[in-house]
């Protein structure tokens, strides 16, 4: 061999360097591409890239072998006439043929029915355009994954402190003393949070992690609290008792940033029982929480709130002048958390008392003794001027532990709430806000208020998703029910912001509200892994009615990868890789921010497309092209944009509004940000940045923004907010109090049908509260004494890797994880093949047992398992031979109960995706049952275009395979 | 003489496995590839990693402690793999002191897998040699490279700067401070290898609250002002 020193890869072939955006999974950094010859060679992470800093993640490392999997599509294909849907028989067909077909198909839609068109994607960081496409289309039949991912917690956070985890905020570790990561493994901020919590431990803070399972993060956790799983509220009810009685929240704080000293009627005769006492004074018509409520001063009594000099109290109850009693929101909290003591909550949580009580001193203590002052001037909104910014050092994150539960959204606010009560909103070393964020409590945008919104050829009068602040804003009929298939915005789930597809597929199958012609599913595995009711919801896409015709008639999905949901499509569309697209992270969606100001950013092409892969985005400008959608045409009808390229580089939300796609490099000769007329040479500026823009806000701009006078006024200036009012945290939420009353029949306009008014009245609390969750209450637990849960593993995203030969060496298959405590129960030892149950299901694994997870709980890695044949994967592969899905173990609709017989198996406030809610049994497997996984099903077969198997040896040399 | 080496932060090490793939994607395709992969897309995958993560338990339920172990061939300073090696295929440099096998030597023998204590050698079951981390000597001698880059690709890539690399023979290097400084050590010590790569232990940060500590004289609740309700009963409307 040659000497290695005398050795530079540089002298190897042709060598390139090309940066873009990574896509492994939803975190984004950037990356340095690597060719030789043309082929990719190496990607390594953008050291100056403000997300990731240079590192990259196991998943961005094995990019390679995702660009070259033999999953690929590679052309676009038709189910073969004749063919049942499901069996992977397949034609080729050309782009035009495709294209023809499917805008026939939708151009009569359209002119008819638009809701019988519905498009869900399966991720969230294109809504932007998907949205657009969607509102053009005229169809309110939208959504991303988020519905069944963490919606729980961006709404929970959002109506309560106006912004939210990860896209739009996070821990300020960089600060921060103490740091409680509740429910998490991985998470989608994925390297970055890694950084950071890195730094932080070395810099000597304290890290605490809450959960059933110490795997990931909590690994290095200086203190591992294991609890049960959904019991998160009670915890935090009464961590939020213990500080109060003690007197260790930051009084100042709640009284001038939040809701808590404003005064709230008390007197349940009274209309306006549970809201703020309003008075009449000079307000912005359009102001969304004006400031024309009253504190109680500690010598005038009531003044209007933010009366300069007044003195106001944060508890007790009071009378007004006019005989009202009234208490400050405040007093209600202290109320609502009086029986919610340590005891209480050991009894639910498995903590003990002690150590809960500990965990409140922990982060009461270090909020008001490790105070951190930094010598930033700023004003307030209130125009009172400020030598420094101050924060309390007490930061937190949490994800799906919290949010996949039916009580996740009442569980995130009382997080919310705890994190406000300790003074660490938008302060340094606790929460801190990424733009857009904060907006309005809740944000502008509403969805559509009624059917007569959706009109044939017509685009949707609102926006598909968008924040109800009260009943008026929900999107139901006369008779109080959905418009929506996902019966998102109805009473059911009034604040179902990110839409429900866990419920698309079963509500089009059943026609109930109604059923559709065609769905578009993209980059979502709908017949495997993003599904609940796996088994079922496959029977379901391939049932007939009494006509003989599919009851979903028409299924279109695109897809860079054969996955399990590509073998029940009639339309395939072959997507491209991250690698050979345009893509834009943008700030009308959810962009990269940091906490320091906004941060957008792109992907562009490092290699050609393969095949004839064509990226999604495209797809949509040539349909929306060809349908007329008026966004997309000029008025005589001709095109619009040439392609996605031009269209992000034109395309402005109003003509002249200056808004675009892309925040950076605006304007004629591109030095203007955020708006600012188009920029022909923007995708040459971001490709000469490392593909992204970062605009820092000024150092007084960075802290305190929902009421920090020169932000809100920057924010607004700039179109990135409607109002420059202040935005006060909720520790009440008026906007809760809004629908339990007109449940109780108190508040004039919209009420609930009957049957959901109890639903309705019960869980739009205006304070947080524990609630068991709604599947336990309705399965027999004697039988299902287990929590299961699924966590994501840090070197596997979702499905996405499957395919991917590296990664797929990590985690071929999975185990269900037990404590021996439960294995020496039941019978069956480490290892042991053992079927899961729950009331809806059963599935056959293997398991492995555990001393770091709570012996009430079992889990497993989330969506190893796979389908046999698919992901371009041989028949006997481990993923479906060892590998399995708890996803069939869970329903996506709760057994028939006074709400309803169809309600989903979500919370009721949100119709956030109830997973963790399962309850299930474990039984040894019989000694003469196969040693496999089940249910196995029939092997999907290669698809034309697909590469051939490609034998047992592969070995990668910089793009080519050698033998 | 110097020694290059690695130092594992077992204290921030999340085992998220970027140290796995990226020295795979780098070392496939440079100096020491390829990486092969046998059954890449059937049952039983496995192949050719130079660096893997173990995960294991220590202590039983609720104490108990998630290790996640990065482990890679070690550079020992006395490695059993060379005098063993038949041919002279295993060998250290002097300059560098790194460990490594010339394929062109390497009959496929396995003996220096058998001399090894850690099972840190790959033996390459296609091209019927051994193969072992490099240090990524292609990326650390690589004057082409900006200096910043000349370092091995798991210590690029790792998130969590859980790798430190540089010469443990140089008592002022980062490695060797670190060593010195946070309890590093070495694995095995008894076998007289001397490793050089070194392990950082994990280091509890705790925090005490004196009882007293808890209520301040500006306790906020001293601000409020706990008077009864007009309405409410009294001693003074019931007792004489």
């Amino acid at each position: 061999m040659q000497d290695p020193t005398t050795h530079s890869d540089a002298g190897v072939g042709r060598v390139e360097v090309k940066e873009t955006t990574c896509y492994m999974c939803a975190c984004r950094c950037g990356i340095r591409v690597h060719l030789r010859d043309g082929q990719v060679r190496y990607i390594e992470g953008n050291p100056n890239h403000p997300l990731n800093h240079g590192v990259i993640c196991a998943k961005g490392s094995s990019g390679i072998m995702k660009q070259y999997s033999p999953a690929r599509l590679t052309r676009p294909l038709r189910r073969k006439p004749g063919a049942e849907r499901g069996s992977s028989q397949f034609e080729e067909c050309s782009w035009e043929d495709a294209f023809t077909l499917l805008s026939q198909r939708l151009e009569r839609i359209r002119a008819t029915d638009p809701k019988q068109f519905a498009l869900f994607t399966g991720r969230d960081q294109m809504q932007a355009l998907t949205g657009l496409f969607a509102k053009q289309f005229g169809t309110p039949n939208y959504a991303a994954h988020g519905g069944f991912c963490s919606v729980n917690m961006a709404a929970g956070m959002i109506y309560t402190i106006g912004g939210s985890f990860w896209e739009f905020g996070g821990p300020d570790l960089d600060k921060a003393k103490l740091f409680v990561m509740i429910g998490t493994a991985e998470d989608h901020h994925s390297n970055p949070l890694k950084v950071a919590i890195a730094e932080f431990k070395r810099r000597g803070g304290r890290f605490i992690s809450i959960n059933p399972i110490r795997t990931g993060y909590s690994a290095i956790a200086d203190e591992w609290v294991p609890i049960k799983p959904g019991t998160d509220g009670a915890l935090l009810l009464a961590i939020i008792r213990e500080l109060i009685s003690l007197g260790l929240y930051d009084r100042d704080f709640l009284i001038q940033c939040s809701n808590a000293a404003e005064l709230v009627v008390d007197d349940p005769a009274l209309a306006d029982h549970g809201l703020f006492r309003r008075v009449d004074t000079d307000v912005d018509p359009e102001c969304i929480d004006p400031e024309n409520k009253l504190w109680w001063d500690r010598n005038n009594g009531a003044v209007l709130t933010h009366t300069p000099g007044a003195d106001p109290l944060l508890m007790g109850r009071y009378t007004l002048d006019d005989g009202t009693p009234v208490k400050p929101g405040f007093q209600l909290l202290k109320e609502r958390v009086e029986e919610c003591t340590a005891e209480w909550a050991e009894g639910i949580t498995g903590i003990p008392a002690a150590t809960i009580r500990r965990l409140a001193h922990e982060m009461g203590v270090t909020a008001r003794d490790e105070k951190i002052e930094l010598p930033i001037p700023w004003t307030d909104a209130w125009d009172n001027e400020h030598a420094s910014v101050t924060g309390n050092p007490v930061a937190f994150h949490a994800m799906r532990g919290l949010a996949a539960h039916s009580n996740g959204f009442q569980t995130t606010r009382a997080l919310a709430i705890l994190m406000s009560i300790l003074g660490t909103i938008d302060r340094p070393g606790g929460f801190r806000h990424k733009a857009p964020y904060p907006r309005s409590i809740p944000p502008c945008p509403k969805p559509p208020v009624g059917p007569e919104c959706v009109k044939p050829n017509t685009p949707l009068d609102g926006m598909p998703l968008g924040w109800p602040a009260g009943p008026k804003d929900l999107f139901v009929d006369a008779q109080g029910e959905a418009v929506r298939l996902d019966k998102a915005f109805s009473w059911e789930y009034p604040l179902a912001v990110h839409g429900l597809m866990h419920n698309v597929i079963t509500n089009a199958w059943r026609g109930d509200p109604y059923p559709i012609d065609t769905l578009l599913l993209f980059m979502a595995n709908m017949a495997w892994n993003s599904t609940m009711n796996t088994v079922e919801v496959r029977r379901m896409l391939t049932d007939k009615g009494a006509d003989g015709e599919y009851k979903i008639p028409f299924l279109v999905v695109c897809d860079t990868f054969s996955s399990e949901t590509v073998a029940f499509a009639d339309l395939v569309l072959p997507d491209t890789s991250y690698l050979e697209r345009h893509d834009c992270l943008s700030m009308l969606d959810r962009p990269i921010s940091e906490f320091d100001g906004p941060v957008d950013s792109v992907r562009i092409p490092v290699l050609p497309p393969l095949g004839e892969c064509k990226p999604f985005q495209e797809v949509l400008i040539e349909l929306a092209s060809r349908l007329k959608f008026p966004a997309f045409v000029h008025p005589d009808g001709s095109r619009k944009y040439r392609d996605y390229p031009d269209f992000i580089v034109n395309y402005e939300t109003s003509p002249g509004s200056g808004i675009g796609f892309l925040a950076g490099w605006r304007g004629k000769d591109g030095d203007k940000f955020l708006k600012g007329e188009p920029n022909p040479q923007q995708w040459e500026r971001y490709a000469e940045h490392g593909c992204f823009y970062h605009h820092e806000l000024p150092r007084s701009y960075q802290y305190n923004r929902n009421w920090n006078q020169g932000y809100l006024h920057w924010s607004r200036v700039h179109a990135m907010t409607r109002h420059s009012d202040p935005i006060l945290i909720h520790i009440y939420s008026e906007v809760l109090q809004r629908f339990r009353l007109a449940a109780q029949g108190k508040l004039p306009g919209r009420r609930p049908p009957e049957r959901l008014a109890q639903r309705v009245e019960t869980y739009f609390d205006p304070l947080p509260f524990y609630y068991e969750p709604l599947e336990h209450g309705l399965t027999d637990t004697q039988r299902y004494p287990l929590n299961a849960l699924t966590q994501r593993p840090m070197a596997m995203y979702h499905s996405w890797d499957s395919q991917n030969a590296w990664l797929r060496q990590i985690h071929s298959h999975n185990y269900l994880f037990v404590n021996p405590q439960v294995g020496a129960a039941n019978g069956f030892g480490d290892g042991d093949w053992i079927w899961v149950e729950s009331a809806h299901g059963k599935v056959r694994c293997m398991c492995r047992f555990s001393e770091s997870v709570e012996p009430g709980t079992v889990w497993t890695w989330n969506a190893i398992g796979k389908a046999a044949g698919a992901w371009g994967l041989g028949k006997r592969a481990d993923e479906s031979r060892k590998g399995f899905l708890l996803n069939h173990l869970i329903n996506e609709e709760l057994p028939a109960h006074a709400s309803g017989e169809h309600c989903s198996n979500a919370d009721p406030v949100t119709g956030q995706a109830a997973w963790f809610d399962v309850r299930v049994r474990v039984d040894k497997a019989g000694a003469e049952e196969p040693k496999e996984t089940s249910p196995q099903f029939t092997p999907m077969p290669l698809l034309p275009g697909q590469e051939r198997r490609r034998g047992r040896w592969q070995a990668y040399v910089a793009g080519l395979f050698r033998k | 003489m110097t020694q290059m080496a690695l130092v594992i932060d077992l204290n921030v090490c999340v085992g998220c496995h970027a140290c796995v793939t990226s020295c795979k994607q780098w070392n496939t395709s440079g100096w020491a590839g390829p990486l092969v992969d046998q059954n890449p897309y059937d049952a039983d995958p496995t192949g050719t990693f130079f660096n893997r993560v173990q995960t294991f338990e220590v202590g039983t339920f609720p104490d108990t402690e998630t290790v996640h172990f990065p482990k890679s061939c070690l550079h020992c300073e006395e490695p059993p793999c060379v005098p063993v090696c038949p041919t002279g295929a295993s060998y250290k440099r002097a300059d560098n002191g790194i460990v490594l096998v010339d394929y062109d030597k390497c009959i496929g023998c396995r003996y220096c897998s058998w001399a090894c204590p850690y099972g840190a050698r790959e033996f390459d079951e296609k091209q019927r040699v051994m193969k072992k981390c490099t240090l990524c000597i292609d990326r650390i001698s690589d004057q082409t490279l900006p200096e910043r880059e000349r370092r091995p690709a798991c210590v690029m890539a790792c998130p969590t700067s859980a790798r430190l690399f540089g010469d443990v023979h140089d008592p002022d290097s980062e490695v060797s401070i670190a060593i010195r400084e946070r309890g590093g050590y070495q694995l095995l010590p008894e076998c007289g290898t001397q490793p050089a790569n070194h392990y950082l232990p994990r280091r509890k940060t705790r925090m005490y609250i004196h009882p007293e500590e808890l209520t301040r004289v500006d306790n906020p609740l001293l601000k409020e002002e706990f008077i009864g309700d007009e309405g409410d009963e009294t001693l003074d409307d019931v007792a004489w």
